[in-house]
């Protein structure tokens, strides 16, 4: 095969794909805005909108909270329809059989979620509001690594035990710039190994946070603390039935006027406690892939900015108890949450999949072996 | 003749009982000065909503008078179930008006008709989110406005039962519901009086729903009893 054709992409997929992961990302924050005006049952019926087909249901009676939950659903029903188009695309335009069973797999999720979030309406279930939450994310996941995968960056990681340096296309004669598209292959060392760990189980934690998130929020209490750094004026506060009873007399809600107990308390305090190893960890990670890696390397960039995400998200983190919990600082701190996700998500996918294209091709580096960026593709053909 | 002499005895009964039946009654006073209240400013950012005020207004978490009353309180007797008339007795009206549930603290009785109206020329939507271990369901009703009212009742007790607006985010009510007729809430002078209690020792609880509960217990003979609660805020 031409080497140009082994990195030939159905750009128009790859695009729809983008715009997929992309309407996800809008959708998951449609669903942060309905949690944090808590507004998820100001539609009490589902499928229908007040008896109205969703679709036909009168613009006029998009007040107050019905405003947030009828453009989720909206949203959803468009991001589902899109789902399904990309499902059925890649079912009879990619060649990959893999990427088929990754569709249906996005098909079935996207599924699970309309039914998910419908039945947390229709059986007044907040337990069901945090399992939706969560395959949100995972969904907004799956959505990025489609996209991932029918880039010309995937291609080339598919395809790099297979290309030179003189790519060249056979009709227009355009020559890709190599060095920039390089993508390395220098993870087979043992540290790399540590490294690819480090990420995996960092990313791990940010779902686990996410969890944690999700389970605040739905509590529907509004914030369990409403001080930071300190908790109540503590580093950490007091738990007792009488702390707890005194917290509540203070706290004037005006929405999410549940009552917060010491779970809450402690929930929050864990979520802070997690958000603080996961900076430092994505810190170690940022800067074990610029030691390991060199600074050039496309997972070090992306391990760098990762880290810009993840202190963005810390402030956010902050910004949403020093607002008394905003409903749009709180929403972008559930978006910045999603995008730490699948970063973190999408440089292990990259990883895994540079190391495991590595021994065909490559010698296998050792301990004490030249380190410091991507070796050239050429060279090691 | 068997006629005449059936209502004498029960004549005489429940003369005997009027006799014997006596009222609790007491003061309830809140120590301290409670935090300020806060305006419903996401009620004046609502265009609809918004419109019927010219200045936002206020959460009535503590209803304290000049003297330190406190009203709002639930005080009843503690222990006391099985005794409902709530199906005789006339309906309660809990109304939407002006974005904001009207009254925001109530009590009724099991099998009592509970009325939700909405009086505001919007839609809401009646949430009501009972505590998951009372036994009472969840439900979630449209009521258009100019809507009929709808009618509810509860067949298990719970305390401070939530009623909510999901379209407005900031309404609430809190409906508590008991197995007895002895139950009252104390008024804007702090004051509560629960009627005809039979001769008996009882434990009688007052329950506000920011400050927690206080009880004590008294003996019922045949004179009013009083019995004052006093509550502080941290």
């Amino acid at each position: 095969m031409p080497e140009y054709a082994l990195l030939r992409i159905n750009r128009p997929l790859h695009w729809f794909a983008l715009l997929t992961a992309l309407c996800t990302f809008l959708l998951l924050g449609a669903g942060g805005l309905v949690t944090s005006h808590e507004a998820g049952m100001s539609v009490p019926d589902w499928p229908n909108s007040y008896g109205y087909n969703m679709f036909l249901f009168p613009p006029s009676r998009w007040v107050g909270g019905i405003f947030y939950e009828h453009t989720h659903r909206l949203i959803a029903s468009g991001v589902g329809l899109m789902t399904t188009i990309l499902a059925v695309w890649l079912w009879l335009k990619d060649s990959r059989k893999w990427m088929h069973w990754v569709g249906t797999a996005a098909f079935l999720l996207v599924v699970a979620q309309g039914v998910l979030g419908g039945l947390r309406v229709v059986l007044a279930d907040a337990q069901l509001g945090i399992f939706h939450a969560i395959l949100g994310q995972l969904f907004f996941v799956l959505t990025s690594a489609i996209a991932l995968f029918t880039s010309r960056f995937w291609k080339r990681l598919e395809n790099i035990e297979h290309l030179t340096s003189n790519i060249q296309h056979p009709m227009t004669g355009y020559r890709p710039n190599v060095e920039k598209m390089d993508v390395g292959c220098s993870m087979l060392d043992v540290r790399c190994l540590f490294l690819r760990r480090l990420v995996l189980s960092t990313t791990i934690l940010i779902f686990c946070q996410l969890i944690i998130g999700a389970t605040m929020r739905q509590q529907h209490a509004g914030l369990a603390i409403p001080d930071f750094p300190l908790a109540y004026g503590k580093i950490w506060p007091d738990t007792g039935a009488t702390a707890v009873q005194g917290y509540n007399e203070v706290r004037m809600n005006v929405i999410a006027e549940n009552p917060i107990t010491a779970f809450q308390i402690i929930l929050q305090m864990t979520h802070r406690l997690v958000a603080l190893a996961i900076s430092i960890l994505t810190a170690t990670c940022a800067w074990q892939a610029w030691r390991r890696l060199g600074k050039k390397d496309p997972l070090t960039k992306l391990a760098l900015s990762w880290l810009g995400l993840i202190l963005a998200q810390a402030l956010l983190g902050a910004a949403t108890i020093w607002s008394n919990k905003a409903a749009d600082v709180a929403t972008a701190h559930v978006l910045g949450g999603a995008l730490s996700l699948v970063t973190g998500a999408l440089w292990c996918v990259i990883a895994f999949r540079r190391s495991a294209a590595l021994p065909e091709f490559a010698p296998v580096t050792t301990i004490s072996g030249a380190y410091g960026g991507a070796p050239a593709l050429a060279a090691n053909k | 003749m068997k006629k005449i002499s059936l209502i004498l005895i029960i004549t005489a009964l429940a003369g005997a009982f009027a006799a014997t039946a006596a009222d609790i009654i007491g003061t309830v006073t809140l120590n301290g000065t409670p935090p300020p209240e806060v305006p419903y400013t996401p009620l004046m950012n609502d265009s609809t909503c918004g419109a019927m005020y010219k200045t936002a207004p206020t959460t009535h978490f503590y209803v304290v008078g000049p003297n330190h009353e406190l009203a709002d309180v639930i005080v009843f007797l503690k222990g006391v179930t099985g005794k409902s008339t709530g199906a005789s007795q006339p309906p309660v009206t809990l109304d939407q008006k002006g974005c904001l549930y009207t009254p925001q603290i109530l009590a009724i009785q099991t099998g009592q008709k509970l009325v939700v109206r909405n009086s505001d020329s919007c839609i809401h939507n009646v949430h009501i989110v009972p505590d998951p271990q009372s036994g009472n369901p969840e439900s979630n009703q449209v009521q258009m406005p100019g809507g009929p009212d709808l009618d509810f009742t509860f067949s298990k007790p719970e305390m401070f039962m939530k009623f909510k607006c999901d379209v407005h985010p900031w309404m609430f009510a809190w409906v508590s519901v008991f197995d007895s007729p002895y139950y009252c809430l104390s008024g804007a002078n702090g004051k509560f009086v629960i009627k005809n209690v039979p001769p008996g020792k009882y434990t009688v609880e007052a329950d506000h729903r920011k400050l927690g509960t206080r009880t004590q217990d008294v003996e019922v003979k045949d004179s009013d009893v009083t019995v004052n609660f006093a509550f502080d805020v941290k």
